[in-house]
This record gives C-alpha cells, structure tokens and sequence, in this order.
C-alpha cells in the first residue's frame, strides 16, 4: 500500500498533465480567439453593408460625414505602405549589416555588447518612440528641410527603422550563425578574406534566413500603431512625397475607435480594418516560417 | 583570422592581394559604421530626453498627481496604474506562458503538431497591438460583460505577452541537460516529478529573466489598453497604494504620455519629457536587470 501522499500524486498527475496540455495549445486557441472576436464585432456590417471593392481600391475616408460617408482604406493602406517602405529601405541594408558586423566582424567582448544595446534599442516602448517623433524629430525635419510640418512620411519611416532594425538584426544574426563553421573554414582555406567569406559564402547561405529577417521587419512596421499614430501627421491622403502628412491603417483605428458609437458601421469598418490587418500578420509569418523551413530541410 | 593580415605584411604584396586587403579594411569599416550608426540613437535619445527633462525630474514628481488639467504636478495616478496592469497581467499570463513552454519542451515530440503551435506562439508575437485592443474591447469589455476595467486590460496584456514568456522558458528549459532528466526518469520518477524537481529548478534563473522581460513590455505598451481599460484622467489620494480596484478604469504611464503631448494643450515643455524619462528609465532599467541576471547566471552555470 503507498503512502497517502503518493497516492494523491499519482492522482494528481494526469490532471496536472491536462493543465499542461491546455496551456500547450494555449496559444493556438488565443490566435483564433482573437480572429473570432475582432471579425464578430465588424461581420454584421461585412456581410451586410460594405461594399468591398470601394472598400479595397478607394482613396475616400469620410467615415463620419453626414450625407456621403464613404469607407475607402486605400490611403490608408498607401500610408502604411509608405512609411513601412522608407523604413525598409533604411533598416534592411543597416541591419543586415549590422548582422554581419556582430556574427563575423567583432572580438566577442564587443559582440555582447551590441547585443545588449540592441536588445536595450528593442525594448524603448512605441509611445515614447512616437514621443520622439513628435518633437525631436519634427523640429529636426522642420529645420533641415524648410518644410512647413515635420509630421510626415519621413519622419514615420525614420522612427520605424529604429524599431524595426534591432529585430531584423537579431534573426539577420541567427540566420548567419545557422550557417555551418565548415563553408567558412572551407573560404578561407582557399584563401578568402573575411570579407569575401561573407560576401562568396555566408550571404547566399543565408540569404533565406535574411529574407524572413526582412520580412519580420516588415511585420513589425506595419503593424506598429503608437509612434505612427504620433509621427506621421494625422492626414488621410495619398502620399505624394517624404514630406506629405499620411495616416495608416493602425493609426486610424487608434485615433477614431474612441469616438465611434459601439456597433455603428464606423465602429464596425475599423474592426474589418483589424481583421486586414490580422491577416497582414498571419501571411507575413507564415512566408517567413515557410521560408525559414526551407533552409532547414536543405 | 586577424593574423593574415600582420603576416601579409613579411611577404612582397602582391596587387590582387594588396586589392584583397583593401576591400577587406574598407568592408570591416562599413559594417562596423553600420553597427555603431544603431546604438548612436540609443545614446542620443536617452541624454536628450534627460536634458530636457531635467527641470521637472525629482521624487515629487513621481509622487504627487497630475494637477491643474495635467498641466502640473506629477504622475503618482499613472505611475501606480502601470504598476497594477503590469502586476495583474503577469499573475494571469506567467503561469499559462510557463506551462505552455514545458508542454512543448518536455511533452510534445517534434511534429507538424509543434509546428503549428510553434507557428502560432511566432503569430501572436507578432499581432499588432492594436489589433490586440480591438480583441480585448470585443472580447472581455463587451463580451465577457468586465467593462472597460484594470482586469479588462490587463488580461489583453497578458495574452500580448505570453509569447515573451513561451520564448525564453523554452530556451531556459532547453539548456537544462537531458542527463538530468533520464537520471531522474530512471530512478523511478514520473515526467511531472522530473518537471517539478529537476528541470523546474534548473530553470528558474532563465524563467525569471523572460518574467522580467515580460514587464518591460507590458509597461511600455499603450495601444492595447487604450480602449480596455486606461482612462485620461482619474483621481486617486496620494500615496495609497490600494487605491485602484480591479474593476475600476486607471491611469497609466504610457497612455498619459500619449494623451499630454497630443491631446492637452499647453503643457509646459518638460512635464512630458519627464514622463517619457521615467517611462523609458522604468523600461530600461528593468531590461538591464534582465540582462545582468543572464550574465550572473552564465557565469555560475555548472555544466
């Protein structure tokens, strides 16, 4: 016969099992949830009222007129896709670079300290990134360019590659530790520099690995709503320069769910603007997951 | 490697081998430029912020409330309100996120099955946060019936940050060797006393450091409470340190900062400087905790 104790442990640990088992899936069910929820609160007026083609490919926003409410994201999505553009531009060629320089270039004592600062860089909150944008950087557009706002595309995407760079950094670097030791050994071997090991063999390596680094950059831009709601200038129009006032997708929810009644079609549309953008997200990490897959099974 | 380079010099250079080293010095320089051009921000940000925050920094000014339409005073009100949402979303998401973690680390095997679940922590990660909001607003506010609450936000809170938790106890649980594991298995213990005795406490300095983590961003974020459960203003006395309830609206720093540099004019220039100070100090402080515990920890590893 056991001891009590042992007997109500053996009891225990199928139940405990249970809860582990839950917790497990935990993540699964909070993805979905989260898809349910956001598309129940807009799928009255999805399936009723919107019209989707004005919906997709309409520069018109007028959500709260009177007489001529129309519900076009397409400058939105153009602001988003401006700024997420800028961004890349700047912090894909820094980043990866960056990569290269603390995975081949650096003594280790100087690598763990990058990675400390960019670690530090990932954790500087959005608001106060937005927070930046609104003042330091707006003064610093107004001077340098003479422009009239210094709330723009250019200022965004300035803000938005900070944030991104320290995640395309830090999966740019794994991606190029994933690269075994034997290709470097055999570069140099045959006489390579560093710098032609990096550019002959590490880069075409893990050139998959980079390009789900990039893409997770992407993501990341895209989906960030404080600094943009802070730093890009609050205005619905199709961006014709850096320097032109955009809003995005995000920013609008942020800036209009406050003051759209509960279950108004308004209120309705910008949760179809969340379900968009879910599913930005959703296909973005799945190439990326796909992509990087790809290089393991090589 | 950086041997070659001195060595080169004992031999008569060559022109492709002179090209060679010229490339390489040039190459090193960009990427090294490029490195540093990422933390100069770090750097710059946080003196400039200090700077203009200066006048207003003091102990006052995280003690006392905002006064006079949040024009003065201090943040006592969003301070403690962060506290509270960070404190409550820890409680709920630590224990799920710990769990999950051990699930897919010590019971699932390698499959399509982990890969999804996998794929599923990397997509609620990446979620943006306002879409986390619109979730939290459709699902416990209205949903559930908690109304706009501290309990409300938090628990939007906690599921933003569940993958932070999943993530650095799989890796803690990771380097736990499987040595230690079989030799418990084989003296008889089931996989949950192996758990809960062996890898368990093996673990808990990284768990820790992915806790830590977890309120860093559970502090800064403002999207995801912002239709939850944060509120513009709201009076609370001084210095009491229960004076939230859990099914009351609150303040919150990140959120104040939002609404006194945008949405209240005429706010004397260094009481948002002040806030963001404390915001980012608060945040940074707690990462560097994060980050010293690792380093302590790796330097007492004993195996």
């Amino acid at each position: 016969m056991l001891p009590i104790r042992h007997r109500l442990e053996n009891m225990a640990e199928p139940v405990i099992e249970l809860i582990i088992r839950l917790c497990g899936i935990s993540a699964i069910i909070f993805v979905f949830g989260i898809f349910f929820f956001v598309f129940r609160e807009g799928a009255s007026f999805f399936f009723t009222g919107l019209d989707l083609t004005e919906f997709l490919t309409s520069p018109e926003w007028f959500p709260s007129s009177v007489s001529n409410k129309r519900y076009g994201v397409l400058a939105l999505a153009a602001g988003t896709a401006s700024v997420t553009l800028l961004a890349m531009c700047i912090a894909v060629p820094f980043g990866i670079g960056a990569a290269i320089y603390v995975s081949e270039f650096c003594s280790p004592r100087l690598k763990e300290t990058f990675k400390i600062v960019i670690e530090l860089l990932a954790a500087i909150p959005s608001v106060v990134w937005g927070f930046i944008g609104l003042t330091i950087m707006n003064e610093l557009i107004i001077d340098l360019f003479d422009a009239p706002i210094g709330l723009n595309v250019l200022n965004g995407g300035l803000i938005l590659a900070l944030m991104s760079v320290p995640i395309i950094v830090s999966i740019g670097e794994d991606a190029l530790k994933a690269v075994p030791d034997s290709y470097r050994e055999a570069a140099v071997a045959l006489g390579a520099t560093r710098w032609q090991v990096v550019y002959r063999a590490l880069l075409p390596a893990a050139k998959n690995g980079l390009l789900a680094a990039t893409l997770l950059g992407v993501a990341r831009a895209v989906g960030e709503t404080m600094a943009v709601l802070m730093a890009t200038g609050h205005a619905v129009q199709m961006p014709g320069g850096l320097l032109d006032s955009v809003r995005t997708l995000t920013a609008t929810i942020a800036a209009e769910l406050g003051e759209a009644p509960v279950m108004s079609d308004h209120y309705q549309v910008l949760f179809i603007i969340g379900v968009l953008l879910f599913s930005i997200n959703f296909i973005v990490n799945l190439s990326a997951d796909l992509i990087v897959k790809g290089i393991r099974e090589e | 490697m950086t041997e070659t380079s001195h060595h080169q010099g004992t031999f008569t250079e060559t022109k492709p081998g002179r090209n060679k080293r010229i490339t390489e010095h040039i190459a090193g320089t960009i990427f090294f430029l490029m490195a540093l051009l990422m933390i100069a921000p770090l750097l710059m940000i946080v003196g400039y912020l200090l700077y203009k925050a200066a006048p207003v920094l003091s102990i006052d000014f995280l003690i006392s409330n905002p006064i006079r339409g949040m024009r003065e005073g201090g943040i006592w009100a969003p301070f403690l309100g962060t506290i509270y949402l960070v404190g409550i979303s820890l409680l709920i998401s630590t224990p799920v996120g710990v769990l999950a973690a051990v699930y897919l680390n010590e019971y699932a095997r390698e499959s399509w099955y982990t890969r999804i679940i996998n794929l599923a922590v990397v997509n609620l990660a990446g979620i943006p946060s306002i879409v986390h909001a619109l979730f939290g607003l459709g699902a416990f506010v209205l949903f559930a019936g908690i109304g706009r609450s501290i309990l409300a936000a938090s628990l939007t809170l906690a599921i933003m940050t569940l993958p932070v938790i999943i993530a650095s106890t799989k890796e803690a649980l990771r380097a736990v060797p499987t040595a230690f594991r079989e030799a418990c298995w084989n003296v008889g213990a089931t996989r949950w006393q192996t758990i809960r005795g062996i890898v368990l406490p093996n673990s808990f300095s990284g768990i820790l450091t992915g806790i830590i983590l977890q309120v860093s961003r559970a502090a800064g974020e403002t999207a995801p409470i912002m239709f939850t459960g944060a509120v513009f203003y709201k009076a609370i006395p001084e210095g009491d340190l229960f004076a939230y309830g859990l099914l009351e609206q609150c303040m919150a720093l990140s959120m104040h900062l939002y609404t006194i540099s945008t949405q209240v004019p005429n706010v004397p220039e260094a009481v948002p400087y002040g806030t963001a100070v404390v915001l980012l100090g608060t945040v940074l402080l707690v990462n560097s905790t994060a980050i010293i515990l690792r380093i302590y920890m790796r330097s007492r590893k004993r195996w």
